[in-house]
């Protein structure tokens, strides 16, 4: 077998995923994606179980697989069970783990992910946080978001939350044991693996391209990554 | 499909909602952007239904939003959602009550994972044990918060000091109900009323008085989308999708939207101040938009509780208009004080949508 094809079968959600697609159309019909950019999970799941390499290794370059909003809607909704949801997780996996994702605007997003979403897991323990999120990355939050974060120590205690307090309830801080934890559970899981791959792929891009790289949000590869709209909606 | 056939369907997706002793997991989201409904959820169950629910400090974020944007492997997820159960086992519970919905999509995914392949299942306890040296038994019941809320529905409503009608024209008040895609999309078996004719907001909206609105993107996405709307740059999506379902609504004239996911609540707020700064657009009338709440927040509302109390001054769409409806005396000046009546100013209004 072809050594991409062999790594994705690996993965149990392409396993799940794929039967066999009868290219009814249903998913596409259904899908939040399909009706705003230019993707197609039928096409998808199609195309993988054509098992060509080469198209497989189109995929794992392309923007396409990053276009899916993994609403599932199409779990429910296939009548052979397919699920191209699943083999779009699949293919982001295998598209981190070979580096391919650099080669696309809307995989080399990745990184905009990792140093956000990804590094306030492991520096408070939630995914999002209200001293990371401002109008500057945010702006639809609004001016009532910038007069609660402005004001989020009184507001907060209005409405009973215990913000950065070591007890339990809304905010709380996460005790540093439950940090370590996690810690811990990224690093034998292979999360810690993924993001020194995002890293790692993106710093040497960012060289190709001839944009500034650095740790954090403030430098260029960031911004360009981050904001870039060429080829969105 | 005429009302007494969707009844029909409603009720041949039924779930097992356990009556008491659940072990509370909290959402990412709403900690931060709905800090109030958590605890008022909290306060529904233990001091006005009596029951025992446990608040542990030591629970993390399900890492739900870094999985489904592809960020980590699945079985980071895995074992952070084992990490939780076994928390739970320390506890002394085996009831989990998740407050998120893409929460809830993950820890039903993960359990459904393991019956399918259970040498996931046998890795995850491996890696677990390595990382924090703990064990888990699985929950004997799974459910999400607004399951609990749907099935003491009843129970609120005969507390209840405000019903879902028209102050002035005694109609009912015409309600969305918005439920999340991880609700019941991903296994229908495990939402009330299945994912097609999901029942588990539309049964509060029912008991307490208000009016169904049945519009054609009803079970559309609000257009989260993960990396959608996690990346600026991808944000036309999530928007363009919200704004596909307040075009469908908007002939029916609904008084205000309830959704029991968090990152739903917060879209269908946030993106009609959006829409209205890009093109003057509201769709509430009278240059307001369309209150969204939450179904705690609701819950508190007509069980007569201060809206300021329950957080809704923290919304960028002002609910006024459907607290006047309501008929709740309230007191406009109080919502934006801080503790103890501390002036603390109030937000820049905006110049296409009133906040107040």
């Amino acid at each position: 077998m072809d050594e991409l094809f062999k790594k994705l079968s690996e993965d149990i959600r392409f396993q799940e995923g794929l039967s066999a697609c009868i290219n009814c159309g249903t998913c596409t019909a259904i899908c939040p994606a399909a009706q705003f950019y230019n993707y197609d999970p039928r096409i998808i799941a199609d195309t993988l179980q054509h098992h060509d390499e080469q198209e497989l290794d189109a995929l794992l370059k392309s923007d396409q697989i990053w276009m899916c909003g993994e609403c599932l809607s199409c779990k429910t909704r296939c009548p052979r069970n397919n699920v191209p949801g699943y083999l779009i997780q699949a293919l982001r996996a295998l598209s981190i783990e070979t580096g391919l994702f650099v080669n696309s605007e809307k995989g080399r997003q990745q990184l905009a992910i990792k140093r956000t979403v990804g590094e306030h897991i492991l520096a408070y323990g939630y995914c999002v946080h209200i001293d990371e999120i401002d109008t500057v990355m945010y702006p639809e939050q609004g001016p009532v978001w910038d007069w609660m974060r402005k004001n989020r120590v009184q507001v907060l205690n209005r409405l009973g939350a215990k913000y950065n307090q070591s007890t339990a309830g809304t905010l709380r801080k996460i005790p540093e044991e439950s940090l370590n934890d996690l810690k811990k559970i990224f690093e034998v899981t292979g999360a810690n693996e993924r993001f020194n791959q995002i890293e790692e792929y993106s710093e040497k891009k960012a060289a190709d391209l001839g944009i500034q790289f650095d740790s954090g949000k403030d430098n260029d590869y960031f911004r360009y990554v981050y904001s870039n709209e060429k080829n969105n909606i | 499909m005429n009302i007494e056939k969707k009844k029909k369907s409603w009720e041949s997706y039924q779930k097992e909602i356990a009556d008491n002793h659940y072990y509370f997991a909290r959402s990412c989201i709403r900690q931060n952007f709905f800090p109030a409904s958590e605890d008022f959820f909290l306060k529904v169950l233990k001091d006005i239904l009596k029951k025992d629910i446990y608040d542990d400090p030591l629970q993390t974020t399900c890492t739900g939003i870094a999985y489904h944007s592809g960020i980590i492997p699945f079985e980071t997820t895995m074992v952070v959602v084992a990490r939780q159960f076994a928390l739970m086992n320390e506890a002394g519970y085996e009831n989990f009550v998740c407050s998120c919905v893409t929460s809830f999509g993950i820890y039903s995914e993960i359990l459904e994972t393991w019956k399918h392949f259970p040498e996931k299942e046998l890795k995850t306890r491996e890696l677990l044990k390595k990382a924090t040296g703990k064990e888990f038994r699985i929950p004997k019941n799974l459910v999400h918060t607004s399951d609990v809320i749907y099935k003491f529905r009843k129970e609120i409503a005969s507390l209840s000091k405000f019903r879902l009608i028209n102050k002035e024209t005694r109609q009912p008040l015409k309600i969305v109900d918005h439920i999340g895609c991880h609700y019941a999309k991903i296994f229908p078996e495990k939402g009330i009323g299945g994912a097609e004719y999901p029942y588990v907001l539309a049964g509060l909206i029912d008991e307490w008085g208000g009016a169904q609105v049945d519009y054609p993107e009803r079970r559309h996405c609000c257009g989260f989308g993960f990396r959608q709307y996690l990346v600026q740059a991808n944000r036309g999506y999530s928007l363009s999708n919200s704004k596909r379902k307040f075009d469908s609504m908007e002939p029916y004239k609904p008084d205000a939207i309830i959704a029991n996911c968090p990152g739903c609540s917060f879209f269908l707020d946030r993106w009609q101040y959006v829409i209205s700064e890009i093109d003057g657009k509201t769709y509430g009338g009278n240059q307001y938009g369309i209150p969204v709440l939450t179904y705690e927040e609701l819950t508190g509302l007509i069980l007569g509780y201060n809206p300021w109390d329950l957080g809704m001054q923290i919304h960028q769409v002002a609910v006024e208009p459907f607290l006047d409806k309501l008929g709740i005396n309230y007191c406009r000046e109080d919502k934006y004080k801080g503790l103890n009546g501390e002036n603390i100013g109030k937000p820049i209004s905006p110049p296409n949508i009133k906040i107040y």
